[in-house]
């Protein structure tokens, strides 16, 4: 099955029911112009996407930049299912995997080899397939004696990458990818970065949103400018970051000699 | 197609995902929709035995008795109330304790299974804004780990009937496999209905709270239905002693009359009704309210 995903007309808008929405309203329309609004039925709302078109197929590499809050999160977890369409259409086809939450039902009192475990149970994998998944991220976490203790003793570095390497031992057909991926330690790093090059490498269909210039230009076939939770431009990306930075993009030196020494390029795949 | 992968071993999902969701569905839509969250909630029943057990195990960490506290504690209630109300109401204790154990253990599951429902949703929100999952399968856990501790209380019920020798006729007792049978049903739907009413609603639990504590004063769990005399027929009202009878009443050797388990049918499908009505309805919303 081919994969594809096709957004059509989609606005989500956010009930405010908790706390005084009258003085709410008030405070937060002063401040923030636009972006609340009242339903038909007169409750406050933030609309957080308003009227997105899109079309992905194979190949394509879509990077979502915009300021916080624009609605780039909220359009990835649209796309992977996890809101419903309040008006239009959301349609995603093939195998998905959503990269939006660090600690993605990570639980701190279970060990590693049982958070493992669960997530492979949550990707829908049998028995064996999760031996191979327990191994797969043991090994590149470098957790050996660790495994089978409570990730809460586990030092920050090495829950970055237990969590890290979970997220990235699966590959979809359709990857949804926020930006908190692509920090992490230094050293850690480049490490990750070729896990992750691999796996992104092997998608059908990228989604990410980020804010590092050089990852969108090296990665990406397509970039989607997303403000106050409407598509401000759609086009090659770099003409859509010029125009949302406010000045010309180039990859930096860095990642051009990188890419000429490792030929590493993710987006020519597909 | 994508190269081969280099120095890692990717998995393959197990299966491919086609995601139609549109707004302004039909009431058939929206029917079709949560019969589907039903069935694939309820066709993960592995991850949900998984996730129920770590819940138990976790409480119990470090524990050497583990979740045999709860039996003990239970079982030292039972004892210290068994006493206190047999004199109390001038009961025989060889007749009193046995009902107030099996009372207290199946109502223990209830008032444990009601409180964990209003936070079916809201304490798995982590896990609903990250990953689309279906909303029964949350529910079913909360299900399946008060079974588990159904069955560690369970021991209670079979000491207090070695030591008193105070078994029920067994023609009877199997009387209450499908009392348990409609406890699941019904407790499945109590769990995606507070579940979604308190991720809505914040003022839920407690007057949810408020009602547990007043129903097991009501239902007839401390005391006899007979000690009512000739005012019995009015427990027939409380949907909470019905429900309780149907288990309670053959495993205690006094099947329930057919009144009690008609209103505790009565009662259990306008539960369901009313469950489905309003998971139809909220299901695509439960993801923003958290």
């Amino acid at each position: 099955m081919t994969s594809s995903i096709d957004v059509e007309g989609l606005s989500l808008s956010f009930p405010l029911y908790h706390g005084n929405a009258r003085s709410l309203k008030k405070t937060v329309l002063s401040t923030v112009t636009g972006r609340m609004a009242a339903d038909n039925r007169n409750r406050v709302v933030v609309e957080a996407l308003r009227d997105v078109n899109l079309a992905l197929r194979p190949g394509d590499r879509l990077a979502l930049v915009g300021g916080n809050g624009a609605g780039k999160t909220t359009l990835l977890r649209a796309m992977a299912g996890i809101y419903e369409p309040v008006a239009g259409r959301v349609r995603v086809q093939g195998s998905l995997n959503a990269l939006v939450d660090p600690h993605l039902g990570m639980n701190p009192e279970l060990t590693g080899r049982e958070n493992i475990m669960l997530r492979g149970m949550y990707l829908g994998l049998d028995k064996k397939a999760i031996e191979g998944l327990a191994e797969d991220v043991a090994a590149f976490a470098e957790l050996t004696d660790f495994l089978d203790l409570p990730v809460r003793i586990y030092s920050s570095g090495m829950i970055v990458r237990l969590g890290f390497a979970l997220a990235t031992s699966v590959q979809p057909q359709v990857l949804l990818m926020d930006e908190w991926f692509l920090a992490g330690d230094a050293g850690f790093m480049e490490k990750a970065r070729v896990r992750l090059e691999n796996l992104v490498r092997g998608v059908e269909i990228l989604v990410l949103s980020s804010h590092a210039t050089d990852v969108v230009l090296q990665w990406c076939t397509r970039a989607l400018w997303m403000d106050q939770g409407r598509v401000r431009a759609d086009g090659p990306p770099a003409e859509v970051l010029s125009a949302y930075l406010g000045h010309p993009v180039q990859l930096s030196e860095w990642a051009q000699q990188r890419m000429a020494t490792t030929g590493s390029d993710p987006g020519e795949a597909g | 197609m994508a190269p081969p992968m280099e120095g890692s071993s990717h998995l393959q999902p197990s299966e491919n995902v086609v995601l139609d969701l549109a707004a302004d569905q039909s009431w058939g839509e929206r029917n079709r929709a949560a019969w589907r969250d039903v069935c694939d909630g309820l066709a993960q029943w592995r991850l949900v035995w998984t996730l129920a057990w770590l819940d138990i195990r976790l409480k119990y960490r470090g524990s050497v008795l583990g979740p045999f506290w709860l039996t003990i504690s239970t079982g030292a209630m039972v004892a210290a109330m068994g006493i206190l109300y047999a004199v109390l109401f001038r009961l025989e204790l060889r007749d009193y304790i046995p009902y107030l154990g099996l009372s207290l253990v199946l109502w223990g599951f209830v008032g444990a299974l009601v409180s964990d429902a209003c936070g079916a949703f809201t304490t798995n929100q982590g896990m609903i804004r990250s990953v689309r999952m279906p909303f029964t399968l949350y529910a079913a856990r909360i299900v399946v780990r008060n079974l588990i501790i159904l069955g560690h209380n369970a021991v209670v019920v079979v000491v207090v009937n070695l030591v008193l020798w105070t078994w029920p006729p067994a023609g009877v007792a199997w009387l209450a496999l499908p009392g348990m049978v409609l406890w699941l049903a019904v407790s499945l739907s109590l769990a995606l209905l507070l579940g979604a009413l308190c991720a809505r609603l914040h003022d839920i639990p407690p007057i949810v709270a408020n009602v547990m504590q007043m129903a097991f004063f009501l239902s007839a769990v401390i005391w006899k239905p007979e000690q009512l005399d000739d005012r019995q027929w009015m427990l027939a009202l409380n949907p909470f002693f019905c429900l309780l009878e149907v288990v309670r009443g053959p495993l205690f050797g006094t099947p329930p009359s057919l009144l009690v388990v008609g209103c505790a049918l009565g009662y259990s499908a306008v539960l369901f009704a009313i469950t489905w009505l309003v998971f139809v309805r909220v299901r695509g919303r439960i993801a923003f309210w958290l």
